[in-house]
């Protein structure tokens, strides 16, 4: 920003307006107003804070065999059962719980973070910078993602941080063309011009005008991402190219389970799943509010 | 409308080139084509391999032979079969065809009338199981979903009811000696295009809902009704008509990345398709199948994604292809 343009520009420099949206506090209620999206956000920090904190607060230490004991049905001592090493299934998934949302939200961070930058640079820059970024985003659309994911992952080894990797590199294309399509309509709007007018430099314009206007869009992104990414890595997982043993998440002790459809320990197999279900849905649902409170306008699908 | 599919075809084959040059250097370096021969460690055979291959070239000369190869339909030899890869991708593209026919089938059906239903009862009891239900559905890995219905649909009447055989089958798509259009092939069949349509109903119906209301609540449906036209042809006439073009569009997107997405379903199923083919050679890091495979699901999305501009323009005439 040059420094010739005094108060005009301190003046210009107040982040804009958002178009309907409008204080913190009235985007808290609306979203408080979404009571499913309350719900999810109640149910979600609690399963945070349960795996996060699971070191204090898993009923048996992580990993914890009881060979004479075994596998059994859940139980007032077991509330979800034991595996066939006698761990506790409720401790080893909170355990595991701490791999799949860490992986889940690192994922959603980095991929909406490269996409909103991507595309906002696209958007606005225009010319063959956007033809290049949209042309990569071509390329992601014509190729099967867990196919091309099982082969990076094959390719590269499984350690959780090649997977938050890789699953970011293959994630961030969906926000880029949405931040780019929102961008090329709100460089238009006058607000960008009288900003551009008093000299306002294309970093501080992105940053401080069209960066507001797309919180909704970059929120709700976010949530569907982990989302999203958590049911990836299960998926990856139950194929074999996810996290590996003996580290554990949600996808790899259900793949784990799998081989026990039809045996007494089926139960084993149900509950992997449910948390990743409860994750899942809960962070939908925070999604949800998000654009109800964020952007009243978009359409609800 | 001919000369744009034509355009659009020519547009996308610099895109297929460039993913088809990538995935190929990304899998040269990731694979080695001659990683079955190294244990012989002869190094005369090794060499003349790799002479016969063009292994001892550049990558990108390497990426102009083997593309001269698939043009002139020589696409060499499976690593892992030993049987010519051509021949391999076409016996696997049938069972997965099957799949993706009734699986589409029986998702577009129902989540067609989910849709309707859903949008012509707003806010009804029934609109709100229908749409927690999808909620549900979008929520569950699928593969999750596909274990538990072998345990519920499957094993545990067989247990239950101490029969030989499942009622349901979750192997193949035909018993050892069956073929053909029969009672076998449905009781293979049933478990793994449910698991397909649940997934795709789930999503196909919240977006089939949407589009519904948005054509309910135009002008044109308003005079309809205002004209005296019975309600319920003007929902199925002047909504669902209308509605069918985005609806088409999502369908037909879908279906284009099943090519690859079955993985999953062919997996848990044994079914050994498109799926199931790339998943085995992947583990023996047969790169011949891998490239070949990638290429034909790429050049199928592009189709597909052709099928489903042409088809909203003919669902719907005011849009008009350029």
């Amino acid at each position: 920003m040059s420094t010739s343009t005094g108060i005009v520009a301190a003046a210009a420099d107040q982040p804009t307006p958002t178009v309907a949206t409008g204080g913190a506090r009235s985007i808290l209620r609306r979203f408080a107003r979404h009571r499913l999206a309350l719900l999810g956000t109640v149910v979600l920090l609690g399963l945070m804070v349960a795996c996060y904190g699971a070191i204090w607060i898993a009923p048996s230490p992580q990993g914890a065999q009881d060979l004479v004991l075994g596998p059994t049905p859940p139980s007032g001592a077991h509330l979800l059962g034991t595996d066939d090493l006698g761990r506790d299934f409720l401790s080893e998934l909170l355990f595991a719980g701490r791999i799949s949302l860490t992986i889940g939200l690192v994922v959603a961070l980095i991929a909406t973070t490269v996409g909103t930058v991507l595309g906002a640079v696209a958007g606005y820059a225009g010319g063959w910078v956007d033809e290049v970024i949209m042309r990569i985003t071509d390329l992601f659309l014509i190729v099967p993602g867990i196919a091309v994911l099982a082969l990076a992952l094959r390719g590269l080894g499984s350690s959780p941080t090649t997977i938050v990797l890789v699953l970011a590199a293959l994630g961030w294309t969906y926000i880029a063309r949405v931040v780019r399509s929102q961008v090329l309509s709100l460089r238009e709007k006058e607000f960008v011009d009288a900003a551009r007018v008093i000299g306002a430099s294309t970093p501080r314009i992105l940053l401080r005008h069209l960066l507001p206007n797309l919180a909704g869009v970059i929120a709700v992104n976010i949530s569907l991402a982990t989302a999203a990414a958590i049911i990836i890595e299960s998926t990856l997982s139950f194929l074999g190219f996810g996290v590996q043993p003996p580290r554990t998440s949600w996808g790899n002790m259900l793949s784990q389970a799998a081989g026990l459809v039809g045996t007494d320990q089926v139960y084993l197999l149900y509950f992997p799943g449910l948390f990743i279900l409860l994750t899942v849905l809960s962070i939908n649902f925070i999604g949800d509010g998000l654009r109800d409170a964020l952007d009243p306008q978009a359409k609800q699908l | 409308m001919v000369s744009y599919a034509v355009r659009r075809l020519v547009y996308s084959v610099p895109i297929v080139l460039v993913a088809s040059f990538v995935l190929f250097v990304a899998v040269r370096a990731a694979f080695d084509p001659l990683a079955k021969l190294r244990q012989s460690r002869d190094p005369a055979v090794i060499a003349r391999e790799s002479a016969r291959l063009g292994l001892d070239r550049s990558v990108p000369e390497q990426y102009l032979l083997w593309g001269k190869g698939i043009l002139q339909g020589e696409w060499g030899t499976s690593s892992r079969t030993g049987q010519p890869v051509r021949s391999m991708i076409a016996e696997a593209m049938w069972p997965t065809l099957q799949l993706i026919f009734w699986g589409l089938l029986f998702a577009v059906l129902i989540a067609l009338a989910v849709s309707v239903y859903s949008a012509v009862r707003r806010y009804t009891v029934g609109d709100h199981v229908l749409t927690g239900l999808s909620y549900l559905g979008i929520a569950l890995p699928a593969f999750w979903v596909g274990l538990i219905l072998i345990q519920l649909l499957a094993v545990a009447p067989r247990q239950s009811l101490g029969l030989e055989d499942p009622p349901l089958y979750f192997i193949g798509l035909h018993s050892p000696g069956w073929t053909g259009l029969n009672l076998d092939y449905v009781r293979h069949l049933v478990l793994p295009v449910l698991t397909l349509t649940i997934t795709l109903v789930a999503s196909w119906s919240r977006f089939g809902r949407a589009a519904m209301l948005d054509a309910l609540s135009s002008d044109y449906v308003r005079t309809a009704r205002a004209k005296g036209v019975p309600r319920r042809q003007v929902v199925i006439r002047h909504a669902l008509r209308n509605s069918l073009a985005p609806f088409v569009t999502v369908v037909a997107l879908d279906a284009a990345l099943l090519f690859g997405g079955l993985v999953v379903t062919e997996q848990i199923y044994s079914i050994p398709g498109m799926g199931r083919l790339f998943l085995d050679s992947l583990l023996a890091g047969d790169v011949f199948v891998l490239l070949p495979w990638m290429l034909v699901v790429a050049v199928a999305v592009v189709v597909c994604n052709l099928i489903a501009d042409i088809s909203y323009a003919i669902l719907d005439p005011r849009v008009r292809l350029s």
